[in-house]
Parts: structure tokens; C-alpha cells; sequence
């Protein structure tokens, strides 16, 4: 079984060399909904993917939380990304597969992928 | 529908997290001689009237404000119910909110437990200033995961540090292997 003191030797090594996160609102948001209509549509590869994609790719100031329903349920699961000082950009009906690019193009190389916003998939 | 009992669990959780609880104790009980899987999810949050009380377990109450369904409980009461099992849900204003189901545990139409790390993981990392209690059983034998436990060891260190995140998820997967002993559910 997987013991406490593993735990406690993470803190001891993380103590002091922490840099804890900004949470003065220059973080970016990625905020993934996650009621009963996210879930079923599958928000939760979805959420996992930017989970673990954030960690592998080492994005220190990007924050991955959830929220409940905004009532688009239809467009679930529902992605936005909240950058300080821009426009919230919402993708909508994403997988696991589209998040790989959200993060490589959006999140990293700062282009919004405009594809699967939801301006372009309602024209 | 929601085809798991942990997407269930990982969606009624998210009402003790509205509720404002400071402590959401879910336990997960497996066992084979009643043949039953038990869920219980406790919180300790704002609760609700004996009005709501009642009106929860109707697919056409909600309340948000976008639409006017609200499906999360009841699912989770049909899943159940559709298996012998059994619903109850109590609560009090100002005490918190108790939900208890229970499913029997070889019935065709149970639905598979499902990814129960997934959901525990996610509500631990992403509500990183709550509390949790997480105990699974099967057949008497049981692990915990307390957040309380952890956050005293760790003091300000977060817990979606990646280092602690993926200390998290290893913990539950390697209990909940352990308490398996090679079965699934």
C-alpha cells in the first residue's frame, strides 16, 4: 500500500522550492463543465486530457478547474479558456484528441483554435 | 445516463461542492455476501428544505437558472432502484445533505463502478481548499483517503502541485488494486 510517508518526502522536497502559483489573475483558466450534461457527453477525457497535457508540457501558469452547467448543454463538453486581458474563447463538443491541439496551438503557441470555437461551429 | 456509478458519484458530489460543504465523506462499499454495492456521499453543507427535499428526486427541479431539468439525482436514484437496490436521501438545513444507494451487486442491469480514481482525483485536485474522506470497502476490507490527513503533512504545498497530483492518483490506484485483489466491479 501506498504509504504517507511517500507524501511527506514530496513535502520535504517541495517545501521552500514551491513557487506557488500566481493567484493574482495572471494565471490563464481553462475551465471545463462538468454538471450532469458535460459528464455524459464525455467531459471526462476531456478534463483529464488538459490535466495531464498541462502537467507533461510544464505550463506553470495555466490553471485547469471546472464549473458546472451554463446551459448549452447540447454543445457539451464545453471548453473555455480564460486569459487576462482577452476575450474568453469557448470551444464546444471537445474530445480528448481536440484538446491536443487546444494546448499545442492555443495554450502554448497562443493562437485560438478557431475550428472548434463556438462562433465558427454555429455558422 | 451516465453509463457509471462513478460518473454518478463524481456528478451528485458536485451538488455538496454548491452546497458549500467543508467536508464530503463518499464511501463506496462492496459485498458479496448481501450482494450489494453501497454508495453513500455525506456533506456537510448548507442542506435543504423538506420542500426541496422532496422536489430533488423529480427530474423537472433544478435549481439553476439555465433550464428547468435537473437530472443528476434522479439518475442516480433510477440507476439504483433498477437493480433491487434502494434510494434515500436526507437533510437539514444548516447540517448537511446524506445520500445513500444501493445496488445490487450481481444484478445484470447494474451499471460498472467505473473509473472511481478518476472522480476522487478530480474532486480532490480541483477543489484543492475542501475537504474529503474517501473510503472504499469490498468485503470488509477497506482504504481511506482523508485530505485532511494529507494537507496537514503537506501545510501550504497544494495539492495540484503535479508532484502531489500524481502522488494522489498513485495512492488510489495502488489502495484500491490492493482492496480489489485482481476483481473488478
Amino acid at each position: 500500500m501506498k504509504t504517507l510517508e511517500e507524501l511527506m518526502a514530496i513535502r520535504n522536497k517541495m517545501q521552500g522550492q514551491v513557487n506557488l502559483r500566481a493567484e493574482d489573475g495572471s494565471a490563464v483558466r481553462v475551465v471545463v463543465g462538468m454538471a450532469t450534461c458535460g459528464i455524459a457527453a464525455g467531459a471526462r477525457p476531456v478534463l483529464n486530457a488538459f490535466a495531464e497535457g498541462v502537467q507533461e508540457k510544464g505550463l506553470k501558469d495555466v490553471m485547469v478547474t471546472q464549473t458546472g452547467c451554463i446551459g448549452l448543454c447540447q454543445y457539451e463538453p464545453i471548453v473555455e479558456v480564460i486569459e487576462p486581458g482577452k476575450e474568453k474563447v469557448t470551444y464546444i463538443k471537445m474530445t480528448a484528441e481536440k484538446v491536443a491541439e487546444v494546448i499545442e496551438q492555443h495554450l502554448i503557441g497562443g493562437d485560438v483554435v478557431k475550428k472548434y470555437t463556438i462562433s465558427t461551429e454555429l455558422k | 445516463m451516465l453509463p457509471e456509478i462513478s460518473l454518478n458519484i463524481l456528478d451528485v458530489a458536485q451538488n455538496s461542492i454548491s452546497a458549500g460543504a467543508a467536508l464530503t465523506e463518499i464511501t463506496v462499499d462492496i459485498d458479496s455476501v448481501s450482494d450489494t454495492l453501497t454508495v453513500c456521499i455525506n456533506d456537510d453543507g448548507c442542506g435543504m428544505t423538506e420542500e426541496q427535499l422532496l422536489a430533488v428526486t423529480d427530474p423537472f427541479y433544478t435549481t439553476r437558472k439555465t433550464r428547468k431539468i435537473g437530472l443528476g439525482v434522479p439518475f442516480f436514484k433510477t440507476a439504483a432502484e433498477n437493480t433491487g437496490g434502494s434510494f434515500e436521501i436526507a437533510s437539514e438545513v444548516g447540517v448537511g445533505t446524506k445520500v445513500k444507494a444501493v445496488f445490487g451487486l450481481s444484478h445484470i442491469d447494474r451499471m460498472p463502478l467505473g473509473d472511481m480514481v478518476f472522480t476522487i482525483h478530480t474532486l480532490v485536485t480541483l477543489n484543492s481548499s475542501i475537504d474529503f474522506l474517501y473510503r472504499y470497502t469490498v468485503d470488509g476490507k477497506s482504504f481511506t483517503l482523508d485530505t485532511r490527513q494529507f494537507r496537514e503533512i503537506l501545510g501550504d504545498v497544494p495539492f495540484n502541485v503535479p508532484e502531489v497530483s500524481e502522488y494522489i492518483k498513485s495512492y488510489l490506484i495502488e489502495n484500491s488494486e490492493e482492496v480489489n485483489g485482481g476483481r473488478s466491479f
